[in-house]
């Protein structure tokens, strides 16, 4: 945000907080560690708002819950901000000095009364007011989201959206108030640090207008950079589709499993000219590859660095020897550039991470015997004596407008429900998410026991089992206008009528993803996973013995 | 935009231990200002990222002017304070500690350091009489407020009692338990805030319980560990080091200890992985790391088994 791609704060800030607010995110179950440094800040006092669609495990945890309607969230966030507006607490200082548009802004949101807003999220337009005034008047406040947010079609509105909020009150670029994005897997963030984005060099150093860096990387390198931003994922399958995209080199990644409306993933992937699926194991997407290439796992076989949600470069060590004839990535991919005609030699992790650091001035200072005796390093870290930033963008608090900088742009934004539209036929909304025990398509987590391990269930509320005729257990064909699935189902209070939820931990069981809409956000390419039309169908005994004999899909 | 923390400064005190003269910055605990000395104050329900529960009383020190031995975990330095951690009073009251528990309760996996202190303050656990029998199976879960019997002296009263086996992922052995609250307090509010455990009945009858004292896998455990990761005389224990035990194959000499990143969501947790043979037989996390002070979730704790069941090849989805 604001040119950053990261979170703005250090989790310890949580603790420290007078307003935490959980928006789309049950940390409790998905990021169960940072959930303890923000009951450290609830046993210390501090107010704990979750908006959710859900009762989660966390909005169980907090002085007032939010239910929205699946998608809502920006009608929302833009009542939050007019109320804001209206009570007289915008911060007048911060927003003259360190932001712009706020005039548009303003104008964008005046028609989001509190009223309009119960209408369209079913939130009591009192708790908007609440937690609108609660965030105007904190000292220090924390606004925390994950995918709840993100993995919408419109995902980067919906984060403006929050992030117009902390503009508006200041919430940002001080010890106690950020922004909080919850990072879902260990090295996402590390992923962009790295420039693993299609429009961005290591670094964040954006690869069409950074003339400078992208010449020191061409200098760097020894060869010419492509001046245009790259395919997202999203993208990719469109290409796919086209037949312009034909081979692809996958590492780390089951899209068969995890990405949504797997059906046509499947196909998109079959029809490819040639395939190399580099992973730790013989993944559903392995399996029709050309090439598999067995890696070493990153976290435990091989050394490197991961980033986390509070941008801190940590090391990876390796603490096993990988079995077989796995091979570290970097040792693959090497041989493969060599096999290429490049030969990039045999660096060891922490020679790529210096050649990193001599490309990447937000990584400068963090050499591996630093990142070592610091426990981790925040970035930006600029040299070797700049001990990291524990949060971002406390220029945009100076007084001395050269040193305070560009200013923080208000994005206004409108209001957008899920494009999967409820109506008759399928009227249920469907929203995906994660327990506990279990993590995304089960690769990992299905292989350790856990008492608290239950199998795939459609969640659904008392009221859609009762009118629904539904007990416990019950197999139910679940339909989207993509495909059907078979599941059982289990009462869930945490919903309320016309909410179901699963989550994608037990693809072998429930493939849920054949029910997900892969429309997708065009600004981030992310797909819209938490807002899915259904129909639930009680399953007759007798269809279910005829599914059982081997009735092909959709009721696998 | 970099910013630096510093503590804001702390004023100095001057206290005197064992007659010397020593400076500590405000706010220190005698623990604290002891272990700076470099004396080695036994500590047994103490850990540095608990807050201090005071029970286990071994850690105490005399201070003058004060009536009763103070617990140097929890108690203040304050200015003029005249401490002494090697009195007649502290030696006799922590042998008396230490003989009491060991006379109760198998402290045979509880560290080398219980073994110095013992020697230390010449404890002798034995003088109480031989062990009485192990209580059977569930008794002590099933004691009552007031159904205590006074011993007839022949035998020490002990807490042996057979092993917990309920479930996959940890054993409870609470023969080696010393009801030091530490697994009580990572449970509750110090970390987990799951609040499945708690300290029932009374005096010797005292024991750790979940609600009803039903099995780990029907109370509010999440399986996170974490009481594991604080007990200091194994009295949890991970079922991968118990199995491991029961085999005479637990070997820490031959094993690893790598700290590395876990490899589920992206908060960051420090994962120390100790490895024996070329396998995870547990996990633990640094106490003094900022993100987890020790504490992991299940998937940190547990989920490792994935990458150590590659070798037939296809388990993966």
């Amino acid at each position: 945000m604001f040119g950053a791609g990261g979170g703005t704060s250090s989790y310890r800030e949580a603790e420290e907080a007078d307003l935490v607010i959980l928006w789309g995110s049950s940390a409790r179950e998905a990021h169960p560690i940072f959930f303890h440094h923000v009951l450290k800040g609830v046993h210390r006092g501090a107010k704990l708002y979750a908006v959710d669609p859900r009762r989660t495990s966390s909005a169980q945890w907090a002085d007032v819950w939010l239910g929205l309607e699946v998608g809502s969230d920006i009608a929302l966030a833009n009542a939050i901000g007019r109320e804001i507006i209206h009570a007289g607490l915008v911060n007048q200082e911060f927003v003259r000095r360190a932001t712009a548009n706020f005039d548009a802004y303003a104008a964008a949101v005046e028609p989001c009364t509190l009223e309009w807003a119960e209408a369209q999220t079913s939130v009591p337009a009192e708790a908007i007011r609440e937690l609108a005034h609660d965030y105007g008047r904190a000292d220090r406040a924390q606004l925390c989201w994950t995918l709840g947010i993100t993995e919408h079609h419109n995902a980067t509105d919906n984060v403006l959206a929050l992030i117009n909020l902390a503009l508006l009150t200041g919430h940002v670029g001080r010890w106690g108030s950020g922004l909080v994005p919850l990072r879902g897997q260990n090295n996402v963030q590390g992923g962009g640090d790295m420039g693993a984005l299609p429009n961005k060099l290591p670094g964040f150093q954006d690869v069409v207008t950074n003339l400078e860096a992208r010449d020191r990387f061409e200098k760097a390198w020894g060869v010419g950079i492509p001046p245009r931003a790259g395919w997202h994922l999203s993208l990719m399958f469109e290409a796919m589709e086209r037949g312009e995209l034909t081979t692809a080199y996958i590492l780390g990644e089951n899209p068969i499993r995890s990405e949504a409306d797997s059906d046509r993933t499947s196909r998109l992937l079959e029809g490819l000219e040639h395939l190399v699926v580099q992973d730790i194991f013989l993944t559903d997407t392995a399996r029709i590859a050309e090439v598999v290439l067995p890696a070493s796992a990153s976290w435990c076989e091989a050394e490197g660095t991961v980033t986390s949600s509070e941008r801190r470069v940590q090391r990876v060590r390796r603490a096993l020897q990988p079995p077989g004839q796995a091979r570290d990535d970097i040792e693959i991919i090497c041989e493969l550039a060599r096999r290429l005609g490049s030969d990039w030699g045999h660096p060891s992790s922490e020679q790529v991470w210096d050649e990193l650091r001599s490309l990447s001035p937000m990584h400068k200072g963090m050499s591996y015997p630093r990142l070592e005796a610091l426990g981790g390093i925040q970035w930006p870290c600029r040299d070797e004596q700049d001990p990291g930033s524990p949060f971002l963008h406390g220029r945009l608090w100076e007084e001395d407008p050269e040193r305070r900088g560009p200013a923080a742009p208000f994005f206004a934004v409108a209001a957008e429900g899920p494009l999967d539209l409820l109506d008759s036929e399928f009227p249920i909304r469907l929203t995906t998410g994660r327990r506990l025990d279990s993590f995304n398509t089960g690769v990992q987590s299905s292989q350790y026991a856990t008492p608290i391990r239950r199998r795939e269930s459609l969640n659904l509320s008392p009221e859609d089992m009762s009118d629904l005729e539904l007990t416990d257990g019950d197999r139910v064909i679940v339909s989207s206008r993509r495909g059907s699935v078979e599941a059982p189902v289990l009462t869930d209070s945490s919903l309320h009528r016309g909410l179901a939820f699963m989550t994608l931990h037990f693809p072998d069981e429930v493939r849920t993803n054949r029910l997900t809409l892969d429309a997708w956000d065009p600004k981030s390419g992310t797909a819209e996973f938490k807002a899915t039309a259904i129909r639930v169908t009680k399953l007759r005994a007798a269809v279910r013995e005829a599914a059982v004999q081997g009735a092909p899909d959709p009721v696998a | 935009m970099s910013l630096s923390f510093v503590a804001p400064p702390r004023r100095l005190l001057t206290i005197t231990i064992d007659g010397r003269t020593v400076k500590v910055p405000e706010g220190a605990t005698l623990l604290e200002a002891c272990r700076q000395q470099g004396l080695d104050t036994p500590t047994l329900c103490y850990l540095e990222n608990l807050a201090p529960v005071n029970v286990c009383r071994v850690c105490v020190v005399e201070v003058e002017g004060a009536r009763v031995l103070v617990p140097s975990c929890s108690r203040k330095a304050e200015e003029g304070m005249v401490v002494h951690t090697d009195s007649e009073r502290v030696r006799a009251s922590r042998r008396s500690v230490l003989e009491l528990l060991a006379s109760s309760v198998d402290l045979s996996l509880a560290g080398p350091e219980v073994k110095r202190w013992m020697n230390r303050y010449r404890a002798e656990p034995e003088r109480f009489g031989p062990a009485a029998p192990a209580a059977e199976d569930d008794r002590r879960d099933r004691a009552r407020p007031g159904e205590h019997h006074a011993p007839e002296g022949q035998v020490a009263a002990t807490v042996a009692q057979p092993v917990k086996l309920d479930n996959e992922t940890y054993i409870r052995d609470y023969s080696r338990c010393i009801l030091c609250y530490k697994c009580v307090e990572a449970c509750g509010s110090e970390a987990q805030n799951t609040f499945a455990i708690a300290v029932a009945g009374r005096g010797f009858e005292a024991r750790i319980s979940t609600e009803f004292a039903v099995g780990l896998p029907d109370s509010a455990c999440v399986y996170c560990g974490n009481c594991i990761g604080v007990c200091p005389t194994g009295a949890l224990m991970f079922k991968s080091e118990y199995d491991l035990r029961q085999k005479g194959r637990w070997d820490e000499a031959r094993q690893t200890v790598t700290t590395t990143i876990c490899p589920y969501c992206g908060v960051g947790c420090n994962l120390e992985l100790h490895v024996q043979d070329n396998e995870i037989v547990k996990v633990t996390s640094p106490l003094d790391h900022d993100i987890t002070r020790g504490h992991l979730c299940v998937k940190g704790r547990f989920g490792y088994q994935f990458v150590q069941s590659r070798n037939g090849g296809d388990e993966g989805r």
